[in-house]
């Protein structure tokens, strides 16, 4: 009786489509981590100023895993969101003598004299993600990152071809260089009006109620730009049941949003690739290394901004679902 | 005039200083060493230290050990008056952001109105010293447990900390004061590196050993330290026998904001630019490093030897974590586990210790 009840269970209780097993069989077909090259075993270390758990740097880190595979290399990463941690931990990767750095500048004062000790003590570095118009100054090799105010032009023009006329701009992290930096370049290029709301992003119904309660004061609002692919979604709530007519529009990509791109809920998305961050800095360093090459001529290397539609989300669905758009 | 006799006063001699079979030539002094509160902690970091040289390839490296003391110094100044405060019986949850408060108000002083930036540190000394005053007040004013008090605190600094650098720097960081005049000289003082035999070691290390051996000094030398055992044993019968447990209170808030400036103008002059945001959550780590060392959670029994103790533990773990190589997903679990296996070591020691005494 047991048995035949275990039985049903576990035959009944499967699910044809999607979990883990849809997920196993992606992963055997995607690429096998294998070394494509005979150059020596380096260790290559990142330090980052993300903090726990974030789904950018996931796939930062995705893109240097599968870099330091087929490049033989390996890879060591650590974050802190507190400054005087993240140079610590610069620090104990210098200790341990590693063979290449990969570290980003969002807090630079922190980060500038342990930069210093790496390239002294003859260990490349190259700055990722933030710190482009210091990376040089420091002693840095190169940059790989987006320019905050070129992907702002972007949203600017892109919203001007789509005929929009009244936006606005939605900073969930106060004081943000990089954000006021979007918001700024998109106020530049755009024709028409563009307010700032500034949100709660630790927050994520208080985002949606500022949204909401900003839509339903001013109803000639027709488009909204988020910063962060989290923060789409809440907008799209918001507009939602404030019953405004606006276009939803972000930076940054993740599966719900490519979902939604795909159904038509928001208008595009400005992607700044984080895979290629992590990918580009492990292989650069593993062409210095082997090569003596440096990439970029002394300017940072860009990696976005990329404006993506709903006509190119599905394909890129299936990527953002495994980690690495 | 004593209210309670101090645990021993004998500075602490290595374990096994005395053999087994001359006990009862050296039973007093045995007998005082496993009195001591940081015995348990010694043996737990002797046991971290031993289990992260095995596994962590490069921790042994002299250049590490600076490393490792260095991260260890910045939980260990504040870890120090934390534990006084401890043994006095209170606790101060606005200690982590009360370094950010300090910096960020050395950093904006002197850049608003164009000072040498002495006069800034000097203005910094003040505020931070009144929040620790406004702490001990609202203690012993409102009778209120000093863990609403400083939560209170904890909060309202938070706030005051974005609040204030958003209004008066626009930016949620502070400008540089890097080329100011007395930059350099304060540098000195509180961020600068001393290269001993190729090694380069900060001098928050110098600041911490100095802050440990001025707490244990005051701890078993001082009428003021009979206080702080007293005040934490039992407020009523102290002030019973004459001891000022209000005064004794208050002073152990300011120790904790005098250690907190001397933190935040390290914070401010090592990287000369300071994150508003920063410092929330270290007010605990600090609180484990002292628990760690031996002090009680009630109050009344701790030492100064013992937070630095457990701030070494700390610094050892965090960094030893990142020479073994470990899978950064899992830090803080390796953190929290290697904690409380130190803590669970330190306490059996005790136990141990208190048998055979």
């Amino acid at each position: 009786m047991l048995v035949v009840v275990a039985l049903g269970v576990s035959t009944a209780g499967c699910s044809a489509t999607g979990g883990k097993r849809a997920e196993d069989a992606r992963k055997q077909a995607a690429a096998e981590g294998r070394a494509a090259v005979s150059t020596p075993r380096w260790t290559f270390a990142m330090v980052t100023h993300s903090g726990a758990g974030d789904t950018f740097w996931d796939i930062v880190q995705n893109g240097a895993k599968q870099a330091a595979a087929k490049d033989n290399i390996n890879f060591l990463y650590a974050n802190s969101d507190e400054a005087q941690q993240q140079a610590q931990l610069v620090d104990s990767y210098i200790d341990k003598k590693v063979d290449g750095l990969i570290v980003t500048l969002a807090k630079p004062e922190a980060m500038k004299a342990v930069v210093a000790k790496a390239t002294k003590a003859g260990i490349p570095v190259i700055t990722v993600n933030s710190g482009a118009e210091l990376s040089k100054s420091y002693g840095a090799l190169t940059h790989i990152g987006q320019d905050e105010t070129i992907a702002g032009e972007a949203v600017g023009d892109e919203l001007d071809e789509r005929g929009r006329k009244r936006a606005l701009c939605v900073i969930h992290e106060q004081g943000n260089v990089g954000h006021e930096q979007r918001c700024a370049g998109a106020r530049k290029t755009f024709g028409g009006a563009m307010e700032t709301l500034y949100v709660d992003g630790t927050n994520m119904p208080d985002v949606q109620a500022s949204i909401e309660a900003k839509l339903q004061t001013d109803e000639s609002i027709d488009a909204v730009v988020t910063l962060g692919a989290p923060f789409a979604a809440a907008a799209v709530q918001a507009k939602e049941s404030a019953g405004s007519k606006a276009e939803v529009d972000t930076f940054d990509l993740n599966a719900k949003v490519a979902t939604e791109l795909e159904d038509g809920k928001l208008g595009f998305a400005v992607d700044q690739q984080p895979y290629l961050q992590g990918y580009e800095a492990v292989d650069l360093l593993w062409l210095y290394r082997y090569n003596a090459d440096v990439l970029g001529g002394g300017r940072p290397v860009l990696t976005g901004p990329q404006i993506i539609t709903g006509a190119d989300a599905a394909k890129l669905k299936d990527y953002a679902e495994r980690g690495t758009r | 005039m004593t209210a309670t006799a101090p645990p021993g006063r004998d500075r602490p001699r290595e374990p096994g200083a005395a053999a087994a079979d001359e006990r009862l030539l050296h039973t007093s002094t045995l007998k005082k060493l496993l009195g001591r509160p940081e015995l348990g902690a010694v043996v737990g970091a002797a046991a971290v230290f031993l289990f992260f040289s095995v596994v962590a390839d490069g921790f042994l490296r002299a250049s590490s050990l600076g490393t490792v003391l260095y991260a260890s110094s910045i939980i260990g100044i504040m870890a120090v008056p934390v534990a006084l405060l401890m043994i006095g019986g209170e606790f101060d949850l606005s200690a982590g952001v009360m370094v950010t408060s300090s910096a960020l108000v050395t950093s904006m002083f002197a850049y608003q109105m164009t000072a040498n930036v002495w006069v800034g540190v000097l203005v910094s000394l003040l505020v931070t010293l009144a929040i620790g005053v406004f702490n001990g007040l609202m203690l012993t004013r409102t009778r209120l447990p000093s863990f609403i008090i400083t939560l209170g605190t904890f909060l309202m600094l938070t706030g005051l900390n974005l609040g204030f650098t958003k209004l008066i720097s626009g930016t949620v960081s502070t400008k540089s004061i890097a080329d100011m005049e007395g930059f350099d000289s304060a540098k000195a003082l509180f961020a600068s590196q001393l290269t001993i035999g190729g090694v380069e070691l900060k001098v928050t290390i110098l600041w911490w050993f100095a802050l440990v051996a001025v707490a244990t000094w005051i701890l078993l030398r001082t009428r003021f330290g009979n206080w702080i055992f007293a005040v934490g044993g039992g407020a009523h019968a102290a002030r019973a026998v004459g001891v000022p447990v209000d005064r004794t209170k208050i002073l152990l808030y300011v120790g904790v904001a005098f250690c907190a400036w001397i933190s935040g103008q390290h914070l401010l002059f090592s990287f000369d630019v300071v994150q508003s945001g920063e410092g929330v959550g270290n007010e605990l780590i600090y609180i484990i490093a002292a628990v760690i060392g031996g002090c009680l959670i009630t109050g009344g029994y701790g030492s100064a030897i013992g937070s630095a103790v457990g701030a070494f533990i700390f610094g050892m773990t965090s960094k030893g974590i990142v020479y073994a190589e470990w899978n950064p997903d899992w830090f803080t679990f390796f953190l929290g586990a290697m904690l409380l296996l130190a803590t669970l070591l330190n306490a059996w020691v005790r136990k141990r210790a208190e048998a055979t005494a």
